[in-house]
């Protein structure tokens, strides 16, 4: 094989060709791995967090620290876990699922990623960054919360380093996602195989377009606000300083008119691997094609009409109240349509109780529960009760663990074997599952209890007499096995990686292009661009086969770049010249960004 | 198996449910008209989801025992859609939300706060982490604990001073956001009397934890007592017994820095007029120090004086350094002025 690739940056291995690669596969895995250390991190967060609620007045950390902790907690999980989740398998699967070489744009996929890097390492730098600043604790960690409400955040109230590293960490992760929004956009238009008609897409691959589209929508909208605090806090501009007639409220519609789109972007890409993995595991194509994807993209866009659910408290009015619970109560139909059309792909197939498929199970039941949640506080009264409270908190735990985390598990499940070429250990696998299953259930469903029952969420006390301590103590026990079970999956990671039985092109008789090439593909994927001609390839009757790995003509593999590795820096540089607050360190993190994109544009480069 | 487990998850909640409680900060046991409408609709809605929450997870768990693969059965039945499931799957949950939606949009403008006739207004401004209230009508100011009559309706017009706190008495009724810049309105008529707890419910800082609140929901005679109370002018100098009153003088002494003096930032009818904390004219009369942070006895009153905060972090009421005589002389002023 290796004579017919020209500079095969496949072949090549070291520490250097890592951080040069532009091959899309390796920077899913770098994706992938980085946010699945993030996910600790975010976890370990969670559990002390736990730890300190299972009991009333428990002085495990300071206030300080759990404001800290409940902050950092959220973030990590949203911007640097379950979105870079998502985007390992955009990156891995989506050229693969569509018979392309690589994204549309290499070098800008590998700079998305180490953008994401610079910008995961910033904001938790901030745990340890104190004595450097010269701050009296060891920690500046950001401790706004995650969505991070003015005027909280003005140098007024929090006049330290913590909320900068939010406020700057965001918009460098912003610009990560920007870029790879644009380019999973195109990739995904331009690139698909002959044949590949936009309805024949796995439905993952639609999800991921369509989660691409609100990237590019959404993150300018929190960019925007986060520019506004920025000048606020740096060169006291009054964007949200009420003395000088600003608008708390502005904060919060730009937050959520992002914030809302965001929960599809963590939930619309494990709904598609849900969408690949039951149909595989029925043996039956999914029921509904077309309803679920127009279903996705009908949540796409009705997702930006809802943003104000999440401000019934602020005192809208009854008008503004009932046309945002009226959008939101809608929502709800497209995301019930994909349930029933999950179910139907399952009737009357043939069940195979995969590790992958119990975490789609275990999808779709969590997720329900979650999503009548959602409704209940879709309903503006019944909210007053429920946001700020621990209700929410059950609520956003069961949509994005028991939904986004349990989705993106049986994504791992499913294409591990086509990305390390071994498949995972089932009886780990299952026990992984079957402990987080149960431990998901004991942390995050007495917490709906706890709400109702009248617990606030982000209070690092409360006392006995809100006679809340067994309901509390249940759920941290919860959070423990969870624990757990990520313990027991990352086992199952290193145990596979050496001694998994190979898997060969495609060990679960899957429908899609991806498992007509071997496991790890070679560099350039596809040997010959197949040509498409049904949406389930390998189940139509002409069916497709397997794809040899040598090409009939050499096949030219760009050999990779610094570039964007140095652009990235530059970035970093730059953000943390803002921090602080040095004018020459901004600059120089500048000229380094302006260079290298200069050097890249000019950089001979064939894809 | 599944089953099993759920069932097993389900009694240990129920169990610890069970071996909690009582909750006084319910929301599940209305007290005001307020709280009874969110609780009614909230029952109404809940039904429903318990439905829809049965309907579909025993389909799951029907297909997944139903079509387990069976070694040697035949491939399944390529299906790839049926349009008449489809509308059936859309229509029967809009049939459903829109049962949801009629009452819900009937009760957000029956929860409006838009005060009723012959209301009581109360001014309530949020402060980082105590609680200001004041009556225009009857011309009392008074912190953390609110004083209301049973029976009559009350209106509570929202403010802050600094951060955004949202105020939530969870047995009287639903939550709104306390912001500075713009005014928010609750209104209610509580129906029973006693003490109901709540809390602030919007993250606003540190110590955000213990910004609690309490509303006494007072029949008529206790309610007559209590604004006399408060409208009476605090004791003399000269009338206090020895203790108070080097509390009192204390209380008035210009201290290095002149920040430290708590007169700089507190009120005592006729000794002085600071407004960076609460009013304490009548603070003998209340039932918890700091907001609800401490009871209001004389261990916790010195308690709080010792070092604020470290009973509340990052507390705006600096440690002081009082000597541990300055501090039982104040506690017998404060516990005098009633
Ligand atoms: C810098 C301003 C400041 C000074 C000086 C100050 N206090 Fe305070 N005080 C506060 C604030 C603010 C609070 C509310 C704290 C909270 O609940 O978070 C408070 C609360 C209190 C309370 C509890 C009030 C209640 O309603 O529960 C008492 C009692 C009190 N202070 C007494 C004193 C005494 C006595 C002094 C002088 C030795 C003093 N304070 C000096 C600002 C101050
Ligand atoms: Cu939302
Ligand atoms: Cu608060």
């Amino acid at each position: 094989m290796a004579e017919h690739v020209a500079p095969a940056a496949g072949a090549r291995s070291g520490i250097w060709s890592w951080i040069t690669t532009t091959d899309h596969k390796r920077i899913g895995i770098l994706y992938g791995v980085t946010a699945f250390v993030f996910f600790l991190i975010g976890g370990l967060e969670a559990l002390l967090i736990r730890l300190q609620l299972a009991s009333s007045q428990n002085d495990l950390v300071s206030a300080e620290t759990f404001n800290q902790l409940f902050t950092m907690h959220g973030t990590t999980m949203v911007f640097l876990a379950v979105m870079p989740l998502s985007a390992a398998f955009f990156n891995y699967i989506v050229p693969l699922q569509i018979g392309a070489r690589d994204v549309a744009f290499p070098r800008l996929n590998a700079f998305s990623y180490w953008v994401f890097l610079f910008g995961g390492l910033f904001l938790n730098a901030s745990f340890i960054a104190g004595p450097i600043l010269g701050a009296d604790s060891l920690s500046v960690a950001p401790d706004a919360g995650w969505f991070g409400y003015a005027n909280l955040t003005s140098r007024a109230y929090s006049p330290g380093f913590n909320v900068d590293f939010w406020v700057l960490g965001l918009q460098v992760l912003g610009i990560a996602s920007l870029a790879a929004g644009f380019n999973f956009i195109v990739t995904i238009v331009n690139l698909r195989a002959p044949g590949m008609r936009l309805m024949r897409l796995p439905v993952f691959t639609w999800m991921t377009l369509v989660t691409q589209f609100l990237v590019v929508t959404a993150f300018p909208v929190i960019t925007i606000g986060l520019v506004f605090l920025m000048f606020d806090r740096f060169f006291g501009t009054n964007f949200y300083q009420v003395s000088a007639g600003g608008d708390l409220l502005l904060w919060q519609h730009l937050f959520w008119l992002f914030g809302h789109p965001e929960v599809y972007i963590l939930i619309l890409p494990p709904m598609g691997i849900v969408s690949e993995v039951l149909p595989t595991f029925s043996r039956k194509p999914l029921f509904g094609y077309a309803v679920v994807v127009y279903s996705g993209l009908l949540i796409g866009v009705m997702g930006w009409g809802v943003w104000s659910h999440h401000m019934f408290s602020v005192g809208l009015g009854p008008i503004p109240d009932s046309v945002f619970a009226g959008t939101t109560m809608l929502i709800a139909i497209p995301t019930g349509v994909k349930i029933f059309n999950w179910l139907a792909t399952m009737w009357g197939g043939q069940l195979r109780f995969t590790t992958a498929m119990l975490f789609a199970l275990g999808f779709i039941a969590m997720f329900v529960i979650g999503g009548l949640s959602g409704v209940m506080h879709a309903s503006p009264p019944a909210d007053l009760q429920q946001t700020d409270t621990y209700f929410v908190v059950a609520h956003i735990h069961y949509v994005l663990f028991g939904g986004a985390i349990q989705g993106i598990f049986a994504g791992i499940y499913y294409w591990w074997p086509k990305m390390t070429g071994r498949l995972m250990n089932e009886r780990l696998g299952k026990t992984h599952f079957w402990l987080g299953f149960v431990g998901m259930n004991l942390a995050f469903f007495p917490m709906h209890f706890i709400g109702l029952l009248g617990m606030p969420r982000r209070i690092y006390t409360y006392g006995p007499e809100l006679g809340l301590d067994s309901l509390n103590l249940v759920s941290t026990i919860g959070a423990l096995l969870i624990g757990v079970s990520i313990l027991v999956f990352a086992a199952n990671a290193w145990w596979s990686l050496r001694h998994g039985e190979t898997a060969g092109n495609d060990p679960w008789g899957a429908p899609s292009l991806e498992w007509t090439i071997s496991s790890p593909p070679p560099a350039y994927n596809f040997s010959v661009i197949p040509e498409v001609v049904s949406r389930l390839p390998r189940w139509s009757r002409t069916q497709m086969r397997a794809i040899p790995d040598v090409p009939p003509e050499p096949v030219h593999v760009p050999g990779g770049s610094f570039w964007p590795v140095i652009a990235a820096l530059g970035i970093g540089v730059l953000a943390t010249g803002a921090l602080l607050h040095t004018l020459w360190v901004v600059l120089a993190g500048a000229a380094v960004l302006v260079v290298a994109i200069y050097a890249w544009a000019f950089e001979p480069f064939e894809v | 198996m599944r089953t099993l487990t759920a069932l097993a998850l389900g009694a240990l909640m129920l169990g610890a449910v069970a071996c909690g409680g009582p909750y006084p900060q319910s929301t599940l046991d209305p007290a005001a008209d307020f709280g009874s409408h969110i609780d009614e609709l909230f029952r109404w809605i809940f039904w429903f989801a318990v439905g829809v929450f049965v309907v579909v997870e025993s389909l799951l768990l029907f297909v997944v025992v139903r079509y387990r693969a069976r070694p040697g059965a035949p491939e399944p039945e390529r299906v790839h859609g049926n349009t008449l499931l489809e509308i059936g799957w859309t229509l029967v949950p809009a049939v459903i939300l829109i049962l949801i939606a009629a009452p819900t949009m009937q009760t957000i403008f029956r929860t409006d706060g838009t005060p009723p006739e012959g209301a009581l207004e109360v001014d309530v401004i949020g402060h980082q982490w105590w609680w200001e209230y004041n009556y225009p009508e009857l011309g009392i100011t008074t912190a953390n604990e609110l004083h209301v009559p049973q029976g009559r309706p009350v209106s509570l017009r929202l403010t802050s001073r600094d951060v955004i706190h949202s105020f939530w008495a969870p047995r009287l009724g639903g939550k709104r956001d306390v912001i500075a810049g713009r005014t928010n309105r609750i209104s209610f008529t509580a129906d029973s009397a006693g003490v109901f707890l709540g809390q602030c419910a919007e993250f606003c800082g540190e110590s955000h934890a213990k910004m609690g609140l309490r509303v006494f929901v007072d029949d008529s005679v206790t309610f007559t007592q209590w604004v006399a109370g408060q409208r009476a002018a605090p004791p003399s100098a000269d009338t206090l017994p020895d203790l108070a009153r080097r509390g009192w003088e204390a209380f008035r002494l210009i201290r290095d820095p002149a920040s430290n003096s708590c007169i700089a930032c507190h009120t005592v009818q006729g000794v002085s007029g600071g407004v960076l904390g609460p009013n304490l004219t009548h603070m003998g009369s209340r039932s918890t120090v700091a907001a609800g942070a401490l009871p209001n006895t004389a261990e916790g009153l010195a308690r709080w004086l010792r070092d604020p905060p470290a009973e509340k972090p990052g507390s705006k009421m600096p440690r002081i350094g009082l000597t541990e005589d300055e501090i039982a002389a104040l506690v017998a002023y404060l516990q005098l002025l009633r």
